[in-house]
């Protein structure tokens, strides 16, 4: 073997001390803290307690698919899940609609002070969620609220508008950060495109709609991912909420289900709970992801 | 002829879709500045004005008393939580960013056998969300009896695998190979001319990587959540929760609870501000592929 047919062999390892510079640090920590985790949680979902009589010592044992016969009969856990789904359904278009409406304005000739109004709608991304919903519960108390004259009458902590209370503080907190990723999108699209629609008259809504939007559908998809991902892991704002309304109960979303049964403490049954709730996740964003890709490409 | 059909078209629409397109703006200004902007009137009041002036307008302007007082309330904890949030979120950003920049940049620029494999297993983990995974993490270090301490909170918060993936793309984008074929004629090691050469061309991505880990460390609730009991080792948004579930209780909390959420978001603005070129740069190299 001569060294170079070696060294072609030897490609896939071509600088091996520095892959495992480059790798290392990340591959371990993705591998401690990402996968062993979730195989954690799958192993843990697997057991079940059992207890000798009552106040018996109790030991973990190997339970098969048991606690997930009990996720699927769990009618709280799925009134959670059909909660935030109607909160999506509800909340992610409204919320990208908005975010994609002003990144076309702000990339429009129509409007002045873009650099302003860029930061004014960017600025809320700066508060957490916990910060956001203590301040929008103010904002809806009945009696602090500067707007008592609406607070007063409309009762947004209450069992009918709880959860569209808290849709707006998400899309208050988020809007501004997925408007700033379309807008990215669109500042990167060259401007002579434009010129041939602009000589024969077409109006700006018109070159949004048929030219600009077509070219950002890949930023729009991945926003709508994103959105859909954090509605289903809705948690801290609920959790917030829970201070100022009795409408939130502890099993409100999918995670105050997971977090209120890990307390009880019920490890295995908050594990499946997990489980199940990652892959409907995964499977979620994944049809999204497949669906627009169809569209593009037909 | 044709020139003045383009011109009457931009001149009637200029007429009536601008003013439509400002008034719109100013909506949405108006809905997004508003409450930030009671938060701060707020934190300038002192209790009892508090409730009886224009929640839009100032008072006494008492903001630095306030912020005296939260400073002294229970030996200053607040600020503790403060410091807590930085280290967590600042140096948990800072080491991440470097972990996903060097990935993202040896998957893009190395040919090694399971590539794509790997790639597409940390493609997997950016859909996997952090809340997700705080229930496992817990179980995990209850095992290893290390729940409730720093490392509970900070480690996890090292990885990001969205950054592998922004990093990959710039790099492909934006590091030429004959680059860094002339960096090893000159003798340079492959470690070396990452440092010197390849970072300095990563920078923008490197920017964007570090704000929106840093961002979402610090807003991150459900691992501190789940992980700790002891007050000392909370960070801000933890410890704001907990005071505002008590302030039924303790009615004097609510005013601590305002300026200290307006102080805790003072340091994400400032981040967000002073990054700003680099950040919006960045961004769009996520949200075009």
């Amino acid at each position: 073997m001569t060294a170079e047919t070696k060294a072609r062999r030897r490609r896939g390892i071509r600088h091996p001390v520095a892959l495992a510079v480059f790798l290392g640090p990340f591959t371990i920590l993705f591998a401690l803290f990402y996968a062993v985790p979730i195989g954690y949680a799958v192993y843990q979902s697997l057991l079940t307690v059992e207890r000798e009589g009552t106040f018996g010592k109790a030991t973990q044992v190997f339970g098969g698919l048991t606690q997930y016969v009990q996720v699927f009969q769990n009618e709280a856990f799925w009134s959670a899940v059909l909660r935030v789904l109607t909160f999506g359904i509800v909340q992610v278009p409204i919320m990208l609609g908005v975010a994609l409406l002003l990144a076309l304005l702000l990339d429009s000739p129509l409007v002045k002070g873009k650099k302003f109004f860029r930061l004014a709608f960017f600025a809320p991304y700066a508060v957490p969620g916990v910060i956001a919903a203590i301040m929008w519960g103010f904002l809806y108390s009945p009696k602090l609220s500067p707007f008592t004259a609406i607070t007063g009458q409309v009762d947004f902590l209450g069992a009918d508008l709880i959860l569209w209370a808290i849709a707006n503080v998400v899309t208050w907190v988020y809007v501004g950060y997925n408007m700033l990723i379309i807008y990215s999108a669109l500042l990167s699209i060259p401007a002579d495109i434009y010129e041939a629609a602009r000589l024969d008259g077409a109006s700006q809504a018109r070159i949004a709609w048929s030219i600009k939007i077509p070219l950002v559908r890949p930023a729009i998809t991945l926003t709508a991912i994103f959105s859909i991902i954090g509605t289903l892991q809705l948690l801290a704002e609920p959790q917030v909420f829970k201070s100022f309304s009795s409408a939130v109960t502890s099993t409100f979303t999918p995670n105050l289900a997971i977090y209120s049964t890990a307390a009880v403490p019920n490890v295995n049954l908050a594990a499946a709970f997990s489980v199940v709730l990652a892959l409907f996740t995964f499977a979620l964003s994944f049809g999204v992801l497949k669906y627009t890709q169809r569209k593009d490409n037909a | 002829m044709s020139t003045a059909v383009t011109r009457r078209g931009a001149v009637r629409e200029s007429l009536l879709s601008r003013s439509a397109a400002m008034l719109v703006m100013l909506i949405c200004a108006f809905y997004f500045l508003v409450p930030i902007w009671w938060l701060f009137v707020a934190s300038t009041k002192d209790r009892s004005q508090f409730t009886t002036t224009n929640p839009l307008w100032f008072g006494d302007f008492n903001l630095f008393e306030n912020i005296g007082t939260l400073a002294t309330y229970r030996d200053g904890v607040f600020f503790r939580w403060m410091l807590n949030s930085v280290l967590y979120a600042g140096a948990g950003a800072l080491l991440a960013t470097l972990f996903a920049t060097m990935a993202g940049y040896a998957i893009a620029k190395y040919a090694f056998r399971g590539r794509e494999a790997a790639f597409n297993i940390i493609l997997g983990g950016v859909l996997v969300p952090a809340t997700a995974l705080a229930l496992p993490l817990f179980l995990l270090f209850s095992q290893i009896g290390a729940t409730n301490t720093f490392w509970s909170v900070f480690l996890p918060s090292l990885v990001s695998p969205f950054g592998v993936y922004l990093s990959r793309i710039y790099a492909t984008a934006s590091v030429p190979d004959e680059l860094l074929e002339a960096a090893r004629l000159d003798g340079a090691g492959e470690v070396r001319t990452f440092f010197t050469v390849a970072t300095r061309l990563m920078a923008p991505a490197m920017v964007t990587m570090f704000l929106f880990q840093f961002v979402s460390i610090w807003n991150n609730f459900f691992l501190p959540l789940i992980m700790l009991r002891d007050e000392d080792l909370f960070p801000v948004t933890m410890g704001l929760y907990v005071w505002n579930t008590q302030v039924s209780q303790i009615p004097e909390i609510r005013a601590y609870v305002i300026v200290g959420a307006l102080l805790s978001i003072i340091p994400l603005i400032i981040a967000f501000l002073g990054l700003q070129r680099f950040w919006r740069n960045g961004l769009g190299a996520g949200g075009l592929k």
